[in-house]
């Protein structure tokens, strides 16, 4: 039984945002690990992908993670200035000031995308970060895509 | 057809504790594609290697996933591993059960369903690996040490004495950095320079270093084995090849007020100056600022005395290209401005002085010749107050960090001054005495025990400077529960330690990344202390966190280790992966040569067999990727892939959360 599945069938319990990711290696992965090194507690609702670089993210994963069940989606990767790979992140910077407004647009709720700088020694701050984005996406509610039908893993 | 294993390690307690691993295990083992799913104890042992090694034999398997620690820690111990049994180390994957989940929630239902998840991700990602082969790269075995400290020092002499060529780069105009300003070094009380200077003398004259002070990086370009760096050396205005270092010229220099930056402010030097007598090199260099000449074009009398002709007032700045395989940065540390302290004083007092200060007051060589003397007026003081833990510790002042060899400093210091003036009465303040090191709880209490310095556990809340001249010192004893106030002549601030500035500038130019203090990140706190982010730049001092002497020089000699082990091979072999240019649908668009941060994508012509030119797409240069992928994302027409995160991977990754 998949999630919304389960959640269909127990109206009473509790909604749990389901949270995906798309975070680079070098900063907030590493940040994340460090979170995990230092036992900071955090919301499991999060589930974590690996790029090389913030650079490396289309736009295009973003909407195919709401259609693959997220609710809600973080990228998050190096400081401006400090990019494992220079530029990359700044190339990001740039794609999601428009892909924001896009997603926004389409009527997905800006609670739900959200866009970060977490470095290698900032375990904390991603810790706190989670637990955030986890508590506003849980009062935004689950994600209902304009074509339910659509919701399907890839084989 | 896939055929993939999966291995969940129990990591002990760190991950079963909380994530049940034989549920995980078995719903991986449902997982299409899978056909072999075990968990472990520890699967990064000896018998956890030879486990995964027999299965990829006996089963054939086309893909491992190994569900532990971050891949981070292991992920290269399973490639080998695989790569022992015979299969492609590219084809292994890792889905980071520990520190990215039992470590961080508690609830075992959430985390084994999140532990699910993640091992779903792995197989769905590594059922879509390409088998890779590394690509090989030749490495310039010339070293850079950025630096001229004893850090940079003995990096430079353990590289060099190995056979190796080194490139030390210094700022100012003389190697020696802030050891060559102390007067005696703890705990065996050696005197600094002497110990110092014959390293400097062996630097500077090593056939296989090449010393370029005033001298600084401008910029950097390519990556490990490969780092072109242009290297800026400042116009000195003097012709060091020419120049003995006779002394005639700064004799002459009417400029002769300018606070010298070796002796912390306390004696002047001239326009044109050699930093310190025991300077290496041991040249003058002209202060373009100060120097009449340059500034007004009048005097010139240096250049009238010298009879080497040695001093020529057009001179420019020289930039140099040089290849080097490996880096070392060891840029050091500096003293935190007091003068955030308006408590005590805001820097106003010439009697409340920093740490190097009382080391130029102390040294030998200093402008009071090794006498401890107050800077207002001369005399010597008879009371002289020692506060620790200034700046650090205080995240008022946003360092919250202990600067760590300051407790010994100031030990040191109260105890140089109690030789010098038997009957002087010296007092430290302080919050708690850290002197762990060899021979460093001895040393503190030698201070208290034999040479009389009274130690008061209290902190300072003001100092001011009463009319005739005496500051008055009020702090707190707490052992005894009151308060406590000092008449002193002289007052020594032990201020943080705090990186070099300008150091946050040098690091964006390597790629290394910085904490919120400005001290250098290493790759692990723990296990890589020398190494960073960026491949082939390593760190040695001060500059990575506080650290004394012995430390120093340990961390040197262990960035020199890693750089000679990187230059053991006459080629380096490199992560493949790398972006691919699909060259039946690539529109030369050039989106991607513009995106690249390492200029590693090219234009290339396709032609026919009769020359003719067919098309021109974009080709990447695999020895110049370093695989950020960011020509992926702006590519239009999707024809650039990333191996290793091919699009079908990523996509598949994404869409299989349900």
């Amino acid at each position: 039984m998949t999630e919304p599945e389960r959640q269909l069938a127990e109206p009473s319990a509790a909604f749990e945002p389901r949270l995906v990711a798309l975070v680079c290696t070098w900063c907030t992965y590493a940040g994340a690990d460090l979170a995990g090194t230092s036992r900071l507690p955090y919301a499991p609702n999060v589930r974590i992908i690996q790029f090389p670089c913030t650079g490396r993210i289309d736009p295009l994963l973003v909407l195919k993670a709401f259609e693959g069940g997220a609710d809600g989606v973080l990228v998050s990767g190096c400081h401006p200035g400090d990019c494992h790979y220079t530029s990359g992140n700044y190339h990001a910077r740039r794609r999601w000031a428009i892909v924001r407004r896009l997603l926004e647009f389409t009527g997905i709720d800006s609670r739900r995308l959200y866009f970060s700088w977490v470095s290698a020694a900032e375990g904390r701050k991603f810790a706190d970060l989670v637990n955030e984005i986890t508590q506003a996406v849980r009062a935004a509610g689950p994600f209902e895509p304009a074509n339910p039908a659509r919701r399907r893993p890839w084989t | 057809m896939a055929r993939i294993g999966v291995f969940i390690c129990h990591c002990g307690e760190n991950i079963a504790r909380t994530v049940d691993v034989a549920a995980v295990a078995s719903a991986a083992a449902r997982l299409p594609g899978v056909v072999h799913a075990v968990d472990y104890k520890y699967i990064c042992s000896d018998p956890g290697q030879q486990m995964i090694r027999k299965a990829v034999s006996d089963l054939r398997l086309t893909g491992l996933v190994v569900g532990a620690c971050s891949p981070r820690m292991h992920e290269a111990t399973f490639r080998r591993a695989a790569a022992e049994a015979g299969l492609n180390p590219y084809l292994v994957e890792m889905a980071n059960l520990r520190e990215h989940c039992s470590w961080v929630h508690a609830d075992r239902a959430a985390a084994t369903a999140k532990a699910v998840d993640l091992v779903r991700l792995a197989v769905e990602k590594v059922k879509r690996n390409r088998a890779l082969v590394p690509i090989r790269v030749p490495i310039e075995p010339t070293a850079l040490v950025v630096g001229g400290g004893i850090a940079g020092i003995q990096a430079a002499l353990d590289i060099a004495q190995a056979g190796r060529k080194v490139i030390l780069v210094e700022r100012s105009a003389s190697i020696g950095g802030h050891m060559a300003r102390l007067s005696e070094t703890f705990p065996t009380l050696d005197c600094s320079q002497c110990i110092l200077t014959p390293r400097m003398v062996e630097a500077a004259s090593h056939p296989n270093i090449m010393l370029m002070t005033y001298s600084e990086v401008e910029s950097v370009e390519g990556f490990v084995g490969n780092f072109q760096v242009t290297i800026r050396r400042k116009a000195k205005y003097v012709d060091w090849s020419k120049c003995t270092g006779c002394g005639d010229c700064w004799a002459k220099c009417p400029v002769q007020k300018i606070p010298s930056e070796f002796d912390a402010g306390l004696a002047p030097r001239t326009a044109i100056y050699r930093p310190f007598p025991q300077a290496v090199p041991s040249k003058p260099v002209i202060d373009a600022a100060h120097c009449l000449m340059l500034t007004k074009k009048k005097c010139g009398a240096c250049a009238k005395v010298c009879d080497r002709g040695a001093i020529h007032f057009e001179d420019a700045d020289e930039l140099f290209r040089v290849k080097v395989g490996a880096v070392v940065l060891a840029t050091g540390f500096d003293l935190w401005d007091h003068s955030a302290y308006g408590e005590y004083g805001g820097g106003r007092w010439a009697d409340v002085v920093d740490g190097f200060q009382f080391e130029r007051l102390a040294s030998a060589s200093g402008p009071t010749s090794g006498e401890i003397r107050r800077p207002s007026d001369g005399a010597v003081p008879q009371t002289v107050v020692f506060v620790q833990c200034c700046g650090s510790r205080d995240a008022k002042v946003g360092k919250a960090y202990c600067s760590k060899i300051c407790c010994m400093v100031t030990a040191k210091h109260a105890m140089l001054y109690k030789h010098k003036v038997h009957k002087g009465r010296a007092v430290v303040f302080y919050m708690d005495v850290r002197a762990g090191g060899k021979g460093y709880e001895e040393f503190v209490r030698r201070a208290v025990e034999s040479d009389g310095v009274e130690y008061v556990r209290g902190r300072v809340s003001r100092i001011y400077r009463r009319r005739d001249g005496r500051l008055i010192v009020r702090g707190a004893d707490t052992l005894v529960g009151k308060p406590v106030t000092i008449e002193a002549d002289l007052v020594v601030l032990a201020d943080a330690v705090v990186p070099r500035r300008g150091s946050e500038r040098l690091a964006r130019m390597f790629g290394v990344g910085y904490d919120a203090d400005g001290f250098y990140s290493e790759a692990h706190p723990k296990l890589r202390p020398v190494e960073t982010s960026a491949a082939g730049v390593f760190l040695a001092g001060a500059c990575q966190s506080p650290k004394d002497i012995p430390e120093t020089v340990s961390q040197a000699s262990a960035a020199a280790a890693k750089v000679l082990g990187l230059f053991s091979r006459p080629e380096l072999e490199r992560e493949p992966v790398v972006a691919r240019v699909n060259e039946n649908t690539c529109v030369h668009c050039r989106a991607c040569l513009a995106a690249c941060p390492y200029g590693a994508i090219e234009d290339y012509e396709i032609r026919d067999r009769q020359g003719r030119l067919l098309k021109v797409v974009a080709r990447v240069n695999e020895g110049l990727c370093q695989g950020c992928g960011t020509c992926v994302a702006v590519c239009r027409s999707k024809s650039m892939d990333l191996e290793g995160f091919t699009d079908d991977q990523v996509f598949a990754q994404v869409v299989t959360l349900e």
